[in-house]
């Protein structure tokens, strides 16, 4: 079932197309938004919500790259592997990346930290090589400065975990 | 030198609110258009020469012009700005969309007015979180100061605006598969006829244009058609967002005349070449384009003078190739992301991309054999126009058959050595 949030903001965006067919993929990214990836349910769900057949909704699923059918770790790494990416030397970035994170593309980590994915261009082109990690843009990437990045991913998760661990850290 | 579309933007600033929007004149080319006749404004855009910044260049008010206009045209209607910007090596929409909002959604109204539609969306990709962002409460703000809505500032017209950020793939930036993106089903092409503009979303009159086309649609009726033309250096109007990555100096995008050749470019913004590399080619705009070679590099970069190097301007948005990349290997790095956004959906492309790339790969790896070049150039020729449903394959061969032509020595290399000449390992 639809949690009441997932279900209100799909029907905030319903209203801007004239069939609930057309707000499925908002649907999915909604339901995504919230429970990490889509599972089988999670079609099942939406699928019932907008009147579609679940085997309908699924074939527009995976067409998506940004719908994720399988679980991914807390934070998508996206890299891309591009053409001016590619000239600037992805490669080198994609093997520390995997050596860093002792995954190939595809992959997550064993402790469900982190999902590397490979990504077409990502639009910094005069900023090569760029990869995105959730919602930030990292440009002029070179391996030093994605160690910095991964560490602060680590040091911000820390920091959280510190929290919610701390009685008092709503106040502060 | 004039500079319309970025007058407002400058890199690290916040774009311009509607009221700053406002100051520099902002909205006066909506108000002047509400004052004509929907024809009057496809007129001037016409007149002005404008043609479309997407890539393929149709003349923007022909596109318009086969809307059913009138009352008994059918309704609603609809204008799709084509936000998807997914060209490799392709970033100017980017920097329209978050560096002015308003002005983007100043060209989004006059032009749906001027096809008279009911509804717009701005078909975003994902990636494009700050663009998302601002767009969305530049929309917002437009909404509360009367600029959409109902009866826009007083005027009969009404129009609503709606966000659609994508999940994702290429095939999305096609307009008809757009279009089913955006009715919710899987993003493959559709076949035409029917034209989008007779029987396009839900089957009603639908426009889809390029962000940067829009953007300058409120320049262009408030300066008027002669002003635009006289911007450029060529026959199109206007200026244009012109972009270089690679190993150059100084990479990044600056609007200049239509026409502004590829060596003032190359050279003057983007200084020339890192010190140690040599420059051996370019795509023109973005990935879908033929290489172009020095010999080249005196052309116009206009839709038409870029036709005499066998390429085409399409995004402007150029990606340079040195001495120390294999050509081979860029090719295969463009043929695997043609092979892998391919839809599916029809056979030439997703058979023989995939094929392409292997034949690549193996050549790469030091499998290539004598045969492959010629099976290379037989595979360009069968994706090229008119084989399949759409311009994505016919664009992958694009930079294949032109790299075969100027890097030959480099292709026998690869297959003689047994190895890639650029790989050390």
């Amino acid at each position: 079932m639809l949690s009441e949030q997932e279900r209100r903001e799909i029907e905030a965006h319903a209203r801007h197309y004239p069939n609930n067919r057309a707000v499925c993929i908002e649907a999915l990214k909604i339901v995504q938004q919230y429970r990490g990836w889509v599972s089988n349910e999670g079609i099942a769900d939406v699928a019932e919500a907008l009147q579609m057949k679940p085997a309908e909704l699924e074939s527009v699923a995976t067409f998506y790259n940004m719908i994720f059918r399988k679980p991914v770790g807390k934070h998508v790494i996206l890299l891309c592997d591009s053409v001016s990416c590619w000239i600037m030397g992805y490669e080198r970035l994609r093997e520390h990346l995997g050596d860093r994170l002792g995954i190939r593309p595809g992959q997550t980590t064993a402790d469900g930290r982190f999902t590397l994915l490979p990504n077409v261009c990502l639009g910094a082109c005069d900023h090569a090589p760029v990869m995105m990690v959730d919602d930030a843009h990292y440009q002029d990437l070179d391996p030093a400065r994605i160690d910095e990045i991964l560490a602060g991913y680590q040091q911000g998760e820390k920091k959280e975990e510190e929290k919610s661990t701390d009685g008092n850290a709503a106040d502060s | 030198m004039e500079t319309p579309l970025t007058h407002n933007i400058s890199p690290g600033r916040e774009p311009p609110d509607l009221a700053q929007y406002e100051k520099t004149g902002g909205y006066a080319a909506l108000r002047k258009a509400l004052g004509m006749a929907p024809a009057e404004v496809q007129a001037v855009v016409k007149e002005s020469n404008l043609r479309g910044r997407g890539g393929a260049g149709f003349p923007t008010a022909q596109k318009w012009s086969f809307v059913p206009m009138g009352d008994d045209a059918p309704r609603p209607k609809y204008l799709v700005c084509n936000a998807d910007e997914m060209e490799p090596g392709t970033f100017k929409d980017r920097m329209l969309l978050e560096g002015d909002p308003h002005q983007l959604i100043e060209g989004i109204i006059i032009s749906a007015y001027a096809i008279q539609a009911d509804v717009a969306y701005v078909f975003l990709r994902w990636a494009y979180k700050l663009a998302a962002r601002r767009m969305e409460e530049a929309i917002a703000e437009a909404y509360l100061h009367g600029y959409l809505g109902k009866n826009i500032l007083g005027s009969p017209y009404s129009l609503e605006v709606h966000l659609h950020i994508s999940a994702g793939r290429y095939m999305c930036g096609e307009e008809t598969a757009l279009l089913n993106a955006l009715e919710g089903r899987r993003a493959n092409p559709r076949a035409k006829p029917p034209y989008p503009q007779v029987s396009g979303l839900w089957g009603k009159p639908t426009i889809v244009n390029n962000v940067e086309t829009l953007c300058n649609i409120p320049h262009i009726v408030s300066q008027g058609a002669e002003w635009f033309k006289s911007l450029s250096r060529s026959d199109d109007g206007g200026t244009k967002l012109y972009g270089v990555s690679g190993r150059v100096k100084n990479p990044g995008l600056w609007e200049l005349p239509m026409g502004t050749s590829m060596r003032e470019i190359l050279e003057e913004h983007a200084g020339g070449m890192c010190d140690g590399y040599q420059f051996r080619g370019l795509l023109p705009g973005g990935a879908s384009t033929d290489f172009v070679t020095a010999e080249h590099l005196d052309l116009a970069m206009d839709f038409d003078s870029m036709k005499k190097a066998d390429s085409r301007l399409g995004t402007g948005t150029m990606i340079v190739l040195d001495d120390k990349t294999c050509p081979v290997g860029m090719l295969l790095n463009l043929e695997h992301f043609f092979a892998q956004e391919s839809c599916g959906w029809c056979t030439p492309c997703w058979s023989g991309l995939s094929w392409i790339e292997q034949i690549l790969q193996d050549m790469e790896e030091g499998r290539g054999r004598a045969s492959d070049l010629e099976l290379l150039e037989s595979h360009a020729r069968l994706l090229g126009p008119g084989h399949t449903f759409c311009a994505l394959a016919p664009g992958a061969a694009e930079p294949l058959q032109s790299g075969l032509k100027y890097f030959r020595d480099d292709f026998e290399r690869h297959i003689h050595e047994k190895r890639c000449p650029w790989n050390q390992a």
